[in-house]
């Protein structure tokens, strides 16, 4: 214990000579570019293209503009990398920039003291960023940068509307019954879960508390882990007279998400279904399980998830979650130069083109090209308030507890009061 | 009359000492093949005991080490983490002593697993006991064909559990797999959700997968238990005059004994254990109606990064097996690991 605060203690001493040289020999010029060489350990998931090449060029460019610093660029696939991630930071052999996900993980790790704070360095980018970044704060500190973030809604089948007789996408609850009824009464199966998934089920949950809590108390409960706020259970409640009209197709308790045939997204892609609430991701999923090898085209629509009457939650929030980096504790400061790099509104506008994502810095939307995915951005963009995933953001534990807890109620073998208990019952322990 | 336990021993005296033909080393041999054992002897000449020690180090010390770092350390482990509140990053510090095992045994999943793995330790020897004991006889007679049923039985038992679970996970999807297909021709409806979708359903599907899967393995040692019912023993209730029937159950089924009592001991800790099988076909679900202990640890662990958690799951599932199988030892197994001295004067 002693040997390791000793360790830190140093590293911490070297960074803040190494800071002092730099600011000394740039003269308040924001680069460091003729202070010594520096190797920036970046690791990241983008193993599939388009990311992999994008985030290349991204090394290359900061490269070009800081030439006293060499990035060492390391592509990781995704589950291999959390495991990695875990491993490093246990044994202290972090990387300097690597991927962040937000919410309770980033706690622990910051608990951990692996973190560098980078909400003083980082203020212009924030104010472009806006509500996106609060996944990656804690209690007013930023120790991440989004770099991507998109939100969840309905992803629905133009054309089956049509059939059922739906003019319009559904704005409130009562519309979305509505629609429900009328693509039974079709023949259509209205909405396609992937509740064997456990997570599908649980985000129709997370967004009934998102229009039911206002955004200070779904903050407050995760920093607390408590979750005895009666709009908690209303969540349930809802999601429990949703589950009453039957709107889900057959076999969806087992159904995958994404996987073969009779995933849910597989189901929309094919017409088997006319609607699935789902990340921003899920164009690209449905292209692969679409047996036309493109998905619905321009049949393909999108609307936020419907509001609820009596909720405190915001109207304007939305649920959502993206990928983003920090910078390890004794990182160089080259590293929060390389983070405002990725956010500066050109490498902004060059991931947008890539498709592969939405970008986060006001100034880059224009690079958006599809029009569901700028529906999206602009969602989001107006929404106040992004809340991150909740099983991200109130970690692991109360989110996998609070996933098994939906699941048993999509099951009917739980109650809303059951949710809540479970959620208290994972974050008392 | 030999058993599976007596041959066990056998093969493994033999083994422990390679064809050698100084009796030391066959001594080492042995005593290696029993390692829990006190080193006899020390009376002789003391340069002779030294020898024999080093023998018996120098033979045990491989397979010691492999259980060191494979069996032990990992166990040390689980206990150490089982104290802790760790999430995996930094140094194990946050010690909350018995808490996590508090915590899991008021978990409801965990309890539910518990039950869970009990109904699958005794369905599975309810049902491939008498299952398995009436195709093994069966197989046991000559008949036509009989290489091949034997082939065909053992097949699923061969098969890998990843590849056996993702044919059966596709054969029972509903609407769109066979089984479903297939009752729908005879006109019976399959559960809406899919066998493995209904948290009714859902456990007992499991149960006739394994079913499925681990008859061939019964099916296999009881044909290998009947060959040693000596042959006279079948002549003189012929001319007895007892029928098939009597036969099998004066005579065949109470010399299988061993042979079902060990049987049934793989069974029961396999099914303690069972976790591949669940997590391909429902991955615990739905709504954790097949959850098992190893998964509920794997869940913990993995995806929630509460490695306490997970710890005080993988020792109390360890404290569950281990306590099972010495109970079992103790009453049912008893009769058949006496050492041999004993066993005869009980014949005698």
């Amino acid at each position: 214990m002693r040997i390791a605060r000793t360790g830190r203690s140093l590293a911490a001493t070297v960074a803040a000579t190494a800071l002092l040289a730099a600011c000394g020999g740039a003269g308040g010029d924001s680069g460091t570019s003729d202070g010594d060489p520096v190797t920036l350990t970046w690791w990241h998931n983008g193993i599939d293209e388009p990311l992999n090449t994008y985030f290349e060029k991204v090394a290359l460019g900061f490269e070009a503009d800081h030439p006293n610093v060499t990035i060492e660029n390391v592509p990781v696939q995704n589950e291999e990398l959390k495991a990695r991630l875990a491993d490093a930071l246990t044994t202290g052999e972090f990387p300097d920039v690597f991927q962040q996900w937000g919410g309770g993980q980033m706690g622990e790790q910051v608990a951990a003291g692996a973190l560098l704070d980078l909400t003083d360095d980082v203020t212009s980018e924030l104010e472009l960023i806006g509500g996106s970044a609060a996944g990656w704060q804690l209690e007013g500190r930023t120790y991440g940068l989004p770099f991507s973030m998109g939100v969840e809604g309905f992803w629905y089948n133009r054309a089956l509307f049509e059939q059922a007789g739906i003019t319009d996408p559904p704005i409130i609850q009562e519309d979305l019954d509505a629609a429900v009824v009328k693509l039974r009464a079709a023949g259509i199966v209205p909405i396609a879960v992937g509740a064997g998934d456990k997570w599908p089920a649980a985000h129709y949950w997370y967004n009934y508390a998102l229009r039911a809590c206002p955004p200070d108390t779904m903050a407050a409960a995760g920093a607390s882990q408590d979750f005895s706020d009666p709009c908690f259970v209303k969540a349930g409640t809802d999601l429990e007279a949703f589950l009453a009209t039957a709107p889900f197709q057959d076999g969806f308790l087992e159904a995958p998400a994404q996987q073969g045939d009779t995933s849910s997204a597989a189901l929309l892609a094919n017409g088997g279904a006319a609607m699935e609430l789902m990340g921003h991701w899920n164009p690209g999923v449905m292209s692969g399980l679409a047996a036309n090898g493109v998905g619905l085209g321009d049949d393909l629509g999108w609307f936020p998830f419907p509001m609820t009457a009596g909720g405190q939650g915001n109207a304007n929030s939305a649920l959502g979650g993206g990928d983003g980096f920090s910078c390890s504790a004794d990182a160089p400061p080259e590293c929060v130069d390389f983070l405002r790099y990725l956010l500066s509104v050109e490498v902004q506008t060059r991931y947008a083109e890539t498709g592969a994502g939405l970008p986060v810095t006001m100034g880059s939307e224009a690079a958006v090209s599809d029009p569901n995915m700028s529906t999206l951005l602009t969602f989001r963009n107006n929404a106040r308030y992004v809340q991150l995933w909740l099983d991200i953001a109130y970690g692991s534990t109360v989110g996998g507890a609070l996933n098994d807890a939906v699941a048993a109620q999509f099951a009917g073998t739980g109650s809303a009061r059951d949710v809540v208990d479970a959620m208290n019952a994972a974050g008392g322990s | 009359m030999t058993d599976v336990a007596d041959e066990t021993t056998a093969r493994v005296g033999v083994t422990a000492s390679p064809a050698t033909s100084s009796p030391q080393a066959q001594v080492a041999g042995r005593a290696s093949a029993r390692p829990a054992a006190p080193a006899p002897g020390g009376r002789r000449g003391t340069g002779s005991a030294l020898r024999k020690r080093l023998e018996i180090a120098f033979f045990v010390a491989p397979a010691l080490l492999l259980f060191l770092f494979f069996v032990v350390v990992p166990i040390v482990r689980a206990v150490q983490l089982s104290a802790y509140r760790w999430k995996g990053y930094g140094p194990l510090v946050d010690f909350v002593g018995l808490k996590n095992y508090v915590s899991v045994l008021n978990n409801d999943v965990f309890i539910g697993a518990l039950q869970h793995n009990l109904i699958i330790v005794v369905a599975s020897i309810a049902i491939q006991l008498p299952l398995g004991l009436a195709i093994a006889l069966l197989l046991n007679r000559k008949m036509w064909g009989q290489g091949v049923l034997r082939t065909i039985i053992f097949v699923p038992y061969v098969l890998a559990e990843v590849i056996a679970g993702v044919v059966w996970y596709q054969l029972l999807q509903p609407k769109y797999g066979v089984i479903d297909a297939m009752l729908a021709a005879v006109g019976i409806k399959g559960p809406a959700q899919g066998f493995l979708g209904t948290p009714e359903y859902a456990l007992w599907t499991v149960i006739v997968v394994l079913t499925w899967k681990y008859l061939g393995l019964a099916v296999i040692l009881f044909l290998a238990g009947l060959q040693s019912v000596p042959e006279e023993l079948y002549e003189a209730s012929q001319i007895d005059g007892a029928s098939w029937w009597q036969t099998q159950r004066k005579i065949t089924i109470p010399l299988l004994g061993p042979t079902i009592r060990t049987w049934a001991f793989l069974s029961m800790i396999g099914s303690l254990q069972l976790f591949d099988m669940v997590w391909i076909l429902t991955g615990g679900g739905p709504a954790n109606a097949t959850t098992t202990m190893a998964t509920f640890l794997i869940n913990e662990g993995t995806k929630r990064q509460n490695y306490g958690i997970a710890g005080a799951a993988s020792v109390i599932l360890f404290v569950v097996a281990l306590v099972l199988a010495l109970l079992y030892q103790r009453f049912i197994l008893r009769r058949d690991i006496q050492d041999p001295a004993s066993r005869k004067k009980v014949k005698a």
